[in-house]
């Protein structure tokens, strides 16, 4: 299904996508979108929508299943919630995207903006994976409760990471490519070489990451990454008497 | 550190009694009682949750405060003391639970209801009917109809609305903060009485399955359990922002609590801390609270009333107005009484203001601006009997919320132990030995004991005001006095001081 969003109001847009996803079609091509919010929220199928523009707020929120590839820069919230699904976005993208994001990918070719991936977490086979290649905002991966986050800064900026890296971080996993000014580290976070199995494991999501956006593979993971964990399971543990 | 901390409790046995059957021994959680050729207590660890005394078979057990002979202050108050000695030995922030245990003033009992006398008679509610339905959701500006004759329809498209046959609804208590039996035993409650009970931040067990069309489930800052699948399957949606026992505060399961099924519930790994840090870091403002609301109403399909839960705070009603603005059909108010399953004592007897007073402020303020029907108001934090419900709808609220007073009635002792997972009967706690200690079935007919007795206790106030529906009492101040209060007071309520008639 092809849709012309020049002028439309998300409501009825998403409404008409719902009610198609209901009936049955697998392909959505949406043209001259402008900001529309919630494209694929709360959306159950395996469909696949091609978003020419730059999409809303809260793209793919609590989504379970679609294919979302948008061919421009994103906002804000993309992957709000997100269970299961893969989000590619062809450029830069804005603040709190992958918040609580439970499964899925979520795939930036350029910058993410603050308070990226807060509070992801993990439930067994379920790892929510966000890569962005170019750098982030401060508070990336507060709250990060599981999941993996890869940053690339294949752009060269400086710095890479804004301040408070993964504070409050109690599960989960970061790989950045470069080094990390300990000033940018939140306290409950300890970096870490990469050892065999890291490599394996950041390798195979690169490869997908790498044929999405062009990018060389070789080089992406000729770069030295830091590996990031939290300290503790349970970093507030003690602050408490009973 | 060897602790200083004197016991809190004593506890008495008569020997003479006893005939050592070790009942007691077997019902203390807490390791407060002990049998070496006979029964034992451990005076520090009681915490008064009356479960030995309950089931000794001989009465042979009573509890008692320590009385701290301390040399007299009332400045220097025994509980001060101790707090301080709590935190000279660990360095700690003071945990606890259950709600704000400090005499500060309580305004329901400062407010009195009207009847009617010979001019304007009094209903039998034994004889006439007496409508307590409630329907909970954003209400039109006006009707339109179409038609004409008998064939007459409603023109207007009307907001999704939840029905409620009594006016009282169970507050949000987790999976994790209460055990799945207290759950199961809220959730038949809601079902058979025709009213709601609430997930709290803990996700859906899917042994609820049954009962979604009777659930509130609730979004909060660490969205545990929130898939699309969970937001269809229920009543309504409640985004919490805030709770009145811990305005501000966030959540904090602590991680011995998350076993396998927790684990399972909440989407998290077993032995995990599950944080809700104090902010949905989305949320900065109205608009991005408006942001949520859409999101989750577009992933709802609009069928959804979405709701507001705040804390009672100095500028509650302003926080309202913007909630209903941004597109709320509903605002939960919790006020700084409200219960808890773990909250640091600091904030729980702090901060916050009586819901009694938010209320007013909150409903003056929506009629003002014109939008009080643009969403139902829910109260709680806390509603302790009828009479604070018939108050609260007078005051303005649709209906009201009981968290504590449900536990009560499920056999809770209001010992304010909650945090520790020790729970005695069964509720506050997530030890499988514990747990079975409560009949979800026998827990829900308590349950509904005590709704249908408020119902009915409803219906006699109804009664005696001269009106046959709860519909006609709301929001109608006229019909309420003040005693003991001030003029400010009076006027924050919004009522007249007792003795001034019409």
């Amino acid at each position: 299904m092809k849709i012309d969003a020049k002028g439309m109001h998300y409501r009825p847009m998403n409404k008409i996508i719902r009610d198609a996803v209901a009936s049955g079609e697998k392909e959505f091509e949406l043209d001259n979108i402008g900001g529309q919010r919630y494209i694929g929220a709360g959306l159950n199928e395996k469909v696949n929508i091609t978003i020419n523009g730059t999409p809303g707020n809260d793209l793919g929120a609590f989504m379970n299943g679609p294919k979302i590839i948008v061919n421009a820069n994103g906002q804000d919230g993309i992957a709000n919630t997100m269970n299961a699904g893969e989000i590619i976005v062809h450029g830069n993208v804005g603040d709190i995207i992958g918040y609580g994001m439970r499964g899925g990918k979520l795939y930036i070719k350029g910058d993410v903006g603050y308070r990226v991936g807060i509070h992801m977490k993990e439930y067994k086979k379920q790892v929510p994976v966000i890569i962005a290649g170019g750098t982030a905002g401060d508070f990336f991966g507060e709250y990060m409760a599981g999941g993996l986050m890869i940053l690339l800064g294949m752009n060269g900026k400086s710095p890479l990471v804004g301040d408070y890296v993964g504070t409050g971080m109690h599960g989960g996993v970061m790989y950045i490519r470069g080094t990390v000014d300990p000033y940018h580290l939140g306290k409950e976070v300890s970096c870490l070489e990469l050892n065999e199995d890291d490599v394996k494991l950041i390798g195979g999501y690169l490869k997908e990451y790498c044929e999405y956006f062009g990018f060389n593979f070789d080089e992406v993971m000729g770069g030295k990454f830091t590996k990031l964990v939290p300290l503790s399971l349970r970093p507030y543990g003690n602050l408490y008497v009973y | 550190m060897e602790s200083q901390l004197p016991a809190e409790f004593i506890v008495n046995v008569d020997h003479e009694r006893c005939r050592k059957c070790k009942r007691c021994v077997m019902n203390c959680s807490f390791s407060a009682i002990e049998f070496k050729d006979k029964v034992i207590p451990n005076n520090k660890q009681c915490v008064a949750c009356h479960r030995c005394a309950t089931f000794c078979p001989e009465n042979a057990i009573t509890i008692t405060e320590n009385p701290l002979d301390y040399k007299d202050s009332y400045n220097w108050s025994p509980e001060i003391r101790k707090n301080i000695l709590k935190q000279a030995e660990s360095g700690g922030i003071i945990l606890t639970g259950m709600g704000n245990p400090k005499p500060y003033p309580i305004y329901w009992d400062h407010m009195l209801i009207d009847a009617c006398q010979v001019t304007n008679p009094s209903i039998d509610p034994l004889r006439e009917p007496m409508e307590l339905r409630t329907y909970l959701g954003a209400k039109p500006e006006s009707l339109e109809f179409e038609g004409d004759g008998s064939n007459i329809s409603l023109k207007t498209e009307l907001a999704p609305q939840v029905k409620l046959d009594i006016p009282i609804v169970f507050a949000a208590m987790s999976y994790g903060a209460i055990s799945l039996n207290a759950h199961k035993a809220l959730a038949m409650a809601a079902k058979r009485m025709g009213t709601l009970m609430n997930t709290g931040e803990g996700g859906l067990h899917e042994d609820l399955a049954g009962y979604t069309d009777r659930i509130i489930v609730q979004v909060a800052s660490g969205r545990f359990g929130v898939t699309s699948k969970y937001l269809n399957n229920s009543a309504l949606v409640e985004i919490k922002i805030g709770q009145g026992a811990k305005p501000g505060i966030g959540g904090h399961l602590p991680g011995e609590k998350v076993g396998e099924d927790i684990s399972k519930t909440r989407m998290i790994p077993v032995g995990t801390d599950a944080l809700s840090p104090a902010p949905h870091h989305d949320i900065y403002s109205i608009e991005d609270l408006s942001q949520l609301i859409y999101a989750i109403k577009e992933t709802t399909d609009y069928k959804k009333p979405v709701s507001v839960k705040i804390a009672a705070v100095h500028n509650v009603a302003a926080i309202a107005s913007g909630i209903v603005r941004a597109g709320a059909d509903i605002v939960m108010i919790d006020g700084f009484r409200g219960g808890t399953g773990a909250a640091p004592m600091i904030i729980r007897d702090h901060v916050g203001i009586p819901i009694e007073l938010a209320l007013a402020a909150v409903d003056e303020r929506l009629r003002q601006e014109g939008i009080r029907n643009r969403a139902s108001i829910l109260v709680g934090g806390s509603i302790r009997q009828s009479a604070d419900v018939v108050k609260a709808i007078a005051l303005g609220a649709d209906a009201c919320v009981i968290g504590t007073a449900s536990l009560i009635a499920m056999g809770c002792r209001v010992c304010q132990k909650c945090y520790t997972g020790n729970c005695a009967w069964g509720i506050a706690t997530q030890k499988p030995e514990l747990v079975r200690r409560l009949n979800p079935e026998l827990a829900a007919d308590r349950l509904c004991n005590l709704l249908t007795a408020w119902g009915h206790e409803i219906q006699e106030v109804l009664g005696s005001l001269g009106i046959n529906a709860i519909e006609s009492l709301r929001g109608s101040r006229e019909r309420l006095r003040g005693v003991g209060l001030n003029q400010e007071a009076l006027d924050i309520l919004g009522i007249k001081h007792a003795g001034i008639g019409q």
